[in-house]
């Protein structure tokens, strides 16, 4: 995270910001003086305590609520695979699996933190794994001792994460907030794709890594009825009023490339619904 | 500079019949006066020389027209790219990679239309690309060169996102950087299988890559014959 950037882009919308930030108010004098103490793991947090003192108490609720939203579904995604990776052994093949799932897992965390520190103290209480039900209550009964089971919710979610923080970026406009959540975005963009891959690796053939238009035309590619919530409005093929099938006479571009090409965005409503299966 | 030059001996040009009159008063006022202007041209121009040059294509990033034809600058860029890749794949390439590279030649063509013509007249006009540092028979040139574009494309629309004032527009920028993200992860694990979000490219707080405008075009124009020049950035 370059705090250079971050500034410049608060500066957009926040002429005074460097007024704020100035280091002879009193406020941002501790930050400064931390000065190269400051390490790469401890920067969530300085970032989040000077925002804090920046604003004081007038960090938009909006904006705090959008935070602690994400903040839930990356708890949600956190202790799932923290799960399956410490304490469901032999589910996940050794080797690359077992690779990929850890690496995702420490994102996960990261995002956790990073969320904790922006917050401070308007963080949302903490969610422990027990608070959850990753069976779905009882929707995926052996999601813990059957791989492929596991592989299914997993890249459900992740294509729901990317939904969902797709559907609160308008509320973060022209903040510097904005960017730290497509930074995220983008992020379990990547993990959702190499999901697809594994899954497609065991058993789901054809599964590609982008969502593709379902069999039939509809939205859901995954053939898996369950999380058909996660996937409405997928085969959509108009985009800002613009008809993406053969756009400008260009036959290629099918319905199916229509749907793949441009992700879909959930509403907090039907992010929440979905989430709810899975919270105690 | 060179541009700035031509304009210069345009302006002298037009200016001729000044230095032919006779030298009255108020001709050599008016010389004058164009002196001065060229002067200040110039020195604009060593300032900003940018904002004075009339060829090529102009990003103005001053509303959300800049940045949408940013976007659709670069999604020209991936679309001739992955054309090319799907005319001809590389003797490598085994089916299922045939098959992937011709869906996402056909997202970039999408999203290449899409801005066309949700720009309409306000769209810059089509770019001249260089892929002559790319080998398009040797499979690893070609994966290579598709995640550079990938990786830059994502942090282009990461970093470009806060300046848009448009929710629609937010939403589509949003609703694509996903889709080139999870082409990125493809591409990255082509090569070398779990490195689709390794440190390269995902910090240690969790966050991808987020670039400003000058950074991308600076990362791109290797591979773009056109001049693009940026104001108001």
């Amino acid at each position: 995270m370059n705090i250079v950037n971050i500034l410049e882009e608060i500066e957009k919308v926040d002429g005074e910001i460097y007024e704020r930030l100035n280091p002879r108010r009193a406020a941002m004098k501790d930050f400064f003086n931390m000065g190269k103490k400051i390490t790469l793991a401890a920067m969530p947090l300085a970032l989040g305590s000077v925002f804090k003192k920046a604003y004081g108490q007038s960090t938009p609720t909006q904006i705090n609520d959008v935070l602690n939203f994400a903040l839930t579904l990356e708890y949600l995604e956190y202790h799932f695979y923290n799960h399956a990776v410490v304490a469901a052994p032999g589910l996940i093949p050794t080797g690359a699996p077992i690779g990929a799932i850890t690496t995702i897992r420490d994102h996960e965390l990261a995002h956790v933190n990073l969320l904790k520190g922006a917050l401070g103290a308007a963080a949302r209480t903490p969610l422990a794994y027990s608070d959850f039900d990753f069976t779905g209550k009882g929707t995926f009964p052996d999601v813990y001792t059957n791989y492929l089971t596991f592989l299914k919710v997993a890249t459900a979610f992740e294509d729901t994460g990317v939904r969902a923080y797709k559907g609160q970026a308008t509320v973060l406009k022209g903040n510097a907030v904005l960017t730290t959540a497509l930074q995220i975005h983008s992020v379990e963009a990547r993990h959702a794709s190499h999901l697809r891959q594994m899954l497609a690796a065991n058993g789901a053939t054809g599964l590609k890594p982008w969502i593709s238009l379902g069999a039939g035309g509809v939205s859901n590619d995954t053939g898996i009825a369950a999380v058909d919530p996660i996937y409405v409005r997928e085969n959509t093929s108009m985009q800002a009023g613009v008809n993406i099938v053969g756009i400008n006479g260009n036959a290629g571009v099918t319905a199916a490339i229509a749907a793949e090409s441009f992700d879909e965005a959930l509403t907090k409503a039907e992010v929440l619904a979905i989430a709810s299966l899975f919270i105690k | 500079m060179e541009n700035l030059n031509e304009k210069v001996q345009n302006t002298l040009s037009m200016e001729g019949s000044i230095l032919d009159a006779k030298l009255e008063r108020r001709s050599f006022l008016q010389y004058a006066g164009a002196g001065a202007a060229i002067v200040a041209l110039t020195a604009a121009g060593c300032k900003k020389d940018k904002v004075m040059i009339p060829t090529g294509v102009t990003l103005d990033f001053k509303d959300d027209f800049g940045v949408l034809n940013y976007a659709y600058a670069l999604e020209q860029l991936e679309a001739a790219f992955y054309i090319k890749v799907a005319s001809a794949p590389p003797s490598g390439f085994s089916t299922a990679e045939r098959n992937y590279f011709n869906d996402i030649q056909y997202h970039e063509v999408a999203h290449r239309e899409f801005f066309k013509n949700a720009l309409g007249p306000a769209a810059i006009g089509g770019l001249e690309v260089d892929f002559s540092s790319i080998n398009f028979t040797d499979r690893a040139s070609v994966l290579g060169a598709a995640k550079a574009f990938e990786d830059l494309g994502v942090a282009a629309y990461n970093g470009a996102g806060v300046r848009l004032k448009t929710d629609a527009y937010i939403v589509i920028a949003g609703q694509i950087v996903s889709v080139e993200a999870r082409h990125a992860a493809y591409v990255r694990d082509l090569i070398a299988n779990g490195s689709f979000a390794n440190s390269e490219v995902v910090d240690a707080n969790g966050l991808d890559k987020a670039f400003t405008p000058d950074m991308v075009l600076s990362a791109a124009s290797k591979y773009i014959k056109t001049k693009i020049n940026v104001i108001n950035l």
